[in-house]
């Protein structure tokens, strides 16, 4: 499994031609808790850089962008009862949506970890 | 995804258990629901026997379960509410963009009158001059004081009035034969509304950069000023307390484009009476009785917001208006030729004109040009007093009547703004308006008004300099635990968001602590 | 002048402190020409009592509702508000505050909404209320955008029986779309709406009492909507009907808008009112205007804060719900104060009195020669057809101090049939004195 970053802070973990979604811990840090999480419907079908998902925090509304073009196959619907998930485990229990990837060429435009964590620094 | 910058945290502080000073005088005060019951009420009103005959079967079956309580009861309950609130009244309350001036009692006393307050919006017009010429007069003074063609009482509250501005706009493009034009133009620092209101109306919005300055780019607006542009929405002076200085070149750039030039004038108190928007060739704007005019605020509300039109969209203001005919006033309530329709039932917010009219009359055409005056001092005292220990992003020009500090100052001291903002609450203040505008880190938009004297200003500069002190010191308790002093300490607005409670049932529990 | 503490010679002080020459250099930004030399050509500053004799004046060339027999409604209505509500919304922490931004120092008004947002629920008989929209109308059109949101369908079918000014504030809001449909406004029925529900209405929009004072069968309206996927969205003008007739919410309503000005605040000639608006709990996120939520502060006491903001335009900009920012505060507290002060026991007594003094003007009014009424069915408000033009026996009633009623023609223009009807309200402050007095006038008029 490889994960991708995008400039706007969400990952993609990539298990063959399937990935799974959400947004990196520095991202859930500057958005403070989460308190409701708005979904994107399976068989959705995104391009690079759709609007995906909405994340709210008490204080912002912040948009998902779809880091690869592809399908939504599955989404994550405990977070409609516990949007904190987001905070305490992003890249686990916390992911949003899968997606089938349309075009695995466009993994290549995404950052990997050690270029995430300069971009943020 | 988008990333909020504004720097605001969302947690609660944590800290010792504090009890409030003063609690003695500041109960705790239950709900209305678990004070009253169903069978006590405040109101004599006689039990009749009705007939059923003529409701059709559709009385009500369903429990209303409505508590009541006897007039003392509501009294104290009432009072004992009003108490835990901070008010103009009671306290310094520079919030920025809110205009948070004294409420003058003659005011409300007029509005009183049952010659304003008991006359139906419904009723012939014959019986209603006295109305139609206060109406009639209102708009004169608005339009003197902008140099306007025309005016449309008729928009709720500021928000409202944009609406109508830009539907205006919008009317006048399609009566041009411009009905493609999609886009309007909205600086980063302007009011969420602007940008709200546009995209209501199907526009785009494309948002202009502010200048390290914090003022608009004459040069930013004309590369932005393509053929599918409507308009602009440009707040003046703007939300950053800057009087955009290239305000006139934006307006010729705008209108060579074939577009309009709406301006927000939530700000207007800075300048009434000294400059007349109109002379710097803007088509609409807004302006907030309840706050340029004093209506009060009212713990959110009424206001009033009516609009200035430029002669190219007097055409289409909406109904109703007043018209002066050879018998005296009458009221326009259908919509002839281009005009807009109606925004609301009735003829908008005539409560909130007496009181504008007669805070106009009071301060007269030298008084309002002195209260403008007053609040551009105010705001300038504070800039200058508290330059040295606040950041000013912004320093370059004089600021209008309001002053905006970013968080710079607090770096390193683990101190945010909200928390600033709370330890100044614990010094009898209301805070300022905080993370707006936008575009600067941390943003604290103070505005004095010209209400307050010179010894309030000094007092409120006092405190400020000392906690710019304490913060810096390194006393972090001070500010991330507070407020200490008020009726509550700050608030779990996550919760609140999480698992929304948003009316009381019977049988509810009162909350536990969370965790 | 008495509203601005400085004096000059603080002014010059204040100014040395800034480093300006004079307070024109702070001006320094507005171009040259655009900042006035000298006042606008407006009268001066004036005294209290000048001011006072002025707006004294102009109120003396109206005629209040209070003068003489009145029965004026078509959406705003006189009734009878207690003196300890009017004394309550004038104190300082009431009348002075602004929006609760500030939880901490806010408590009183926020406590007080979240009252009125369940004075609200409970009599529409709906899950959640939102903390005051402007007024009935222009919460009717934000019904109906909402009801676009949920349904992600665009047509809107408005019934002929809905206040024809709230309908043209829905027509001003959607200009030239053509998702919307009005139906012609009727003094019959509520026209044929039920059969013109299909596939692509997000919301059929029906008023009880309608304009024309019909109560109307809301649990039908309801099931014909949600029959085919559609929303019913329940207008109310006159509030105080809620105390006797079913609630809306337990008919199957969507959305409830309603005006509340009938509870705790005056006539106004029109403004400032105050708008009701209750939903599902389901539809809370796409509900526009403010919201206030229980909580918990740091030491875990209750308090309460303004909650769901992200759906408002402060945070949403052009993704928000709505553009409103102001919401009828100090009238939500008027209609929240005397809603307690009624209580359901008085709330109810003041239903059934309001019913019946529309009974007795409505018996009175058959015995009237060339006066036929309309309603078989009524709450307080009622039309009546009349042998003459209805603004020609209005305006002769009102030359001898009798308001009336409204002129349907006034809101319908250039509608024939129309012409002859007039809408009459009775409230508890209607007399049997006024309601003889009315019926002599309308004797003489028409005879």
């Amino acid at each position: 499994m490889t994960i991708k970053f995008t400039q706007d802070h969400e990952y993609i973990a990539v298990e063959g031609a399937s990935g799974t979604v959400g947004i990196t811990a520095y991202a859930q840090d500057q958005l403070g808790d989460i308190v409701f999480i708005e979904l994107p419907v399976v068989g959705k079908v995104l391009k690079k850089g759709d609007e995906a998902a909405v994340v709210e925090s008490v204080k912002a509304a912040s948009e998902i962008y779809a880091p690869v073009s592809g399908t939504v196959t599955e989404v994550n619907a405990v977070l409609s009862g516990e949007p904190g998930l987001v905070n305490q485990d992003p890249a686990g229990a916390g992911w949003m949506f899968r997606m089938s990837i349309a075009d695995a060429g466009e993994l290549d435009t995404l950052m990997d970890e050690a270029a995430y964590q300069d971009h943020i620094k | 995804m988008s990333m909020n910058s504004t720097g605001r945290p969302t947690h609660i502080g944590t800290g010792a258990d504090i009890t409030a000073h003063g609690a003695a005088l500041l109960p705790n005060e239950p709900l209305l629901f678990e004070i009253g019951d169903t069978h006590h009420s405040g109101v004599d009103l006689p039990e009749v026997q009705i007939s059923t005959a003529r409701l059709g079967g559709f009385e009500r079956r369903s429990d209303l379960d409505l508590a009541g309580l006897t007039e003392p009861e509501a009294m104290r309950h009432y009072v004992r509410l009003s108490r835990l609130n901070h008010s103009i009244d009671g306290g310094f309350y520079p919030l920025g963009s809110c205009t948070m001036k004294h409420n003058p009692r003659l005011n409300e006393k007029v509005a009183r009158l049952p010659g304003f307050a008991d006359i139906h919006p419904l009723q012939p017009v014959s019986t209603v001059q006295g109305a139609l010429e206060l109406m009639q007069q209102l708009a004169h003074w608005l339009m003197t004081l902008t140099n306007t063609a025309a005016v449309a009482l008729t928009p709720k509250a500021g928000a409202h009035g944009e609406l109508l501005g830009m539907m205006a706009i919008k009317a006048a493009q399609d009566a041009r034969g411009q009905g493609h034009r999609k886009v309007v133009l909205v600086p980063e620092s302007a009011h969420g509304t602007n940008p709200a209101t546009a995209a209501f109306l199907g526009y785009t919005v494309k948002p202009i950069p502010a200048r390290e300055d914090g003022t608009v780019d004459v040069s930013a607006v004309k590369a932005a000023l393509a053929p599918d542009v409507a308009a602009i929405m440009l707040t003046n002076p703007n939300t950053c307390g800057l009087f955009e200085p290239q305000v006139v070149e934006i307006a010729e750039a705008v209108h060579e484009a074939g577009a309009y030039f709406y301006c927000d004038g939530a700000n207007f108190n800075a300048i009434m009476g000294v400059v007349r928007p109109g002379d710097l060739g803007i088509d609409a704007m807004h302006i907030n009785l309840h706050k340029t005019f004093s209506t009060p605020h009212g713990g959110g509300g009424p206001g009033a917001g009516p609009v200035v039109l430029s002669q190219a969209l007097a055409p289409f203001a909406p109904v109703p208006f007043v018209r002066k005919t050879g018998e005296g006033l009458e009221l326009v309530e259908h919509a002839e030729g281009e005009a807009l329709g109606r925004i609301t039932a009735f003829h908008g917010q005539m409560g909130m004109y007496v009181r504008a009219l007669t805070f106009m009359l009071s301060h007269g055409a030298d008084g309002l040009a002195q209260a403008a005056k007053d609040a551009v001092l105010n705001a300038n005292y504070i800039k200058a007093r508290l330059g040295g220990a606040f950041s000013l992003p912004f320093p370059d020009y004089p600021t209008m009547h309001e002053v905006l500090f970013d968080d710079a100052f607090l770096k390193g001291t683990g101190i945010t703004t909200l928390d600033f903002a709370k330890a100044l609450i614990d010094e009898g203040f209301h805070p300022m308006t905080m993370y707006f505008p936008l575009v600067v880190h941390g943003a604290m938009l103070v505005e004095p008004t010209e209400s307050e004297s010179k010894q309030t200003l000094d007092q409120f500069c006092d405190v400020m300099l000392e906690l710019a002190e304490d913060a810096k010191a390194g006393d972090a308790t001070r500010f991330t635990a507070a407020p200490m002093k008020a009726p509550r300490r700050r608030l779990d607005e996550t919760r609140a968001a999480r698992q929304p409670v948003l009316r009381w049932d019977r049988g509810q529990d009162l909350p536990q602590a969370a965790e | 002048m008495r509203y601005l503490p400085h004096s000059e010679a603080e002014r010059a002080e204040m100014l040395g402190v800034v480093g300006a020459a004079g307070i024109e250099a702070l001006f320094s930004a507005v171009p040259n020409g655009a900042l006035l030399k000298a006042p606008v050509d407006l009268p001066s500053h004036s005294p209290e009592f000048l001011v006072e004799a002025h707006m004294r004046t102009l109120a003396a060339r109206n005629q209040a509702a209070g003068d003489g027999p009145f029965f004026v409604g078509a959406g705003a209505y006189r009734h009878h508000v207690p003196a300890t509500v009017d004394h309550l919304i004038q104190r300082s922490e009431w009348l002075t505050a602004y929006t609760p931004y500030q939880p901490e120092i806010s408590q009183g008004t926020l406590q007080m909404l979240f009252e009125f947002q369940t004075q609200v629920a409970k009599i529409t008989g709906m899950e959640v209320a939102n903390a005051s929209l402007y007024d009935g109308s222009t919460g009717t059109a934000e019904a109906v955008l909402m009801a676009r949101r949920l349904t992600k369908r665009s047509k809107i079918i408005l019934s002929g029986g809905l206040h024809p000014q709230y309908r043209d504030v829905v027509k001003a809001y959607l200009r030239d779309d053509p998702g919307l449909v009005c139906l012609s406004a009727s003094p019959d029925g509520q026209g044929d709406i039920l059969d013109r529900i299909d596939v692509d209405t997000a919301a059929i929009v029906v008023q009880t009492p309608d304009f024309y004072g019909h109560l109307r069968n809301i649990e039908a309206a309801a099931q014909a909507a949600h029959a085919k996927g559609a929303l019913l969205i329940v207008v109310v003008t006159e509030v105080i009907s809620l105390g006797l007739l079913e609630a809306p919410g337990a008919l199957g309503a969507d959305i409830v808008v309603a005006e509340g000005q009938s509870i705790g605040n005056a006539l106004n000639f029109g403004g400032p009112y105050v708008g009701l608006m209750a939903t599902r709990k389901e539809f809370v996120r796409q509900m526009p205007g403010r919201l206030c939520g229980e909580t918990v502060d740091a030491n875990g006491e209750r308090g309460f804060v303004l909650t769901l903001s992200t759906r408002e335009q402060h945070i949403r900009r052009e993704k928000a719900t709505s553009n409103i920012c102001t919401n009828s505060g100090l009238c939500a507290l008027a209609f929240s104060i005397h809603m307690a002060l009624l209580g359901e026991a008085g709330f109810t007594r003041l239903a059934r009195l309001n019913h019946a003094r529309a009974c007795a003007l409505a018996d009175a009014l058959e015995t009237v020669a060339g006066v036929v009424l309309l309603n078989r069915t009524f709450f307080n408000e009622m039309t009546i057809r009349l042998n003459k033009p209805g603004a020609e026996v209005v305006e002769a009633l009102a030359a001898n101090g009798i308001l009336a009623g409204v002129p349907v023609s006034r809101l319908v223009p250039d509608d024939p049939a129309v012409e002859d009807l007039v809408v009459l309200a009775a409230t508890e402050l209607t007399t049997d004195d006024d309601i003889a007095a009315l019926v002599s006038g309308l004797k003489e008029v028409l005879a």
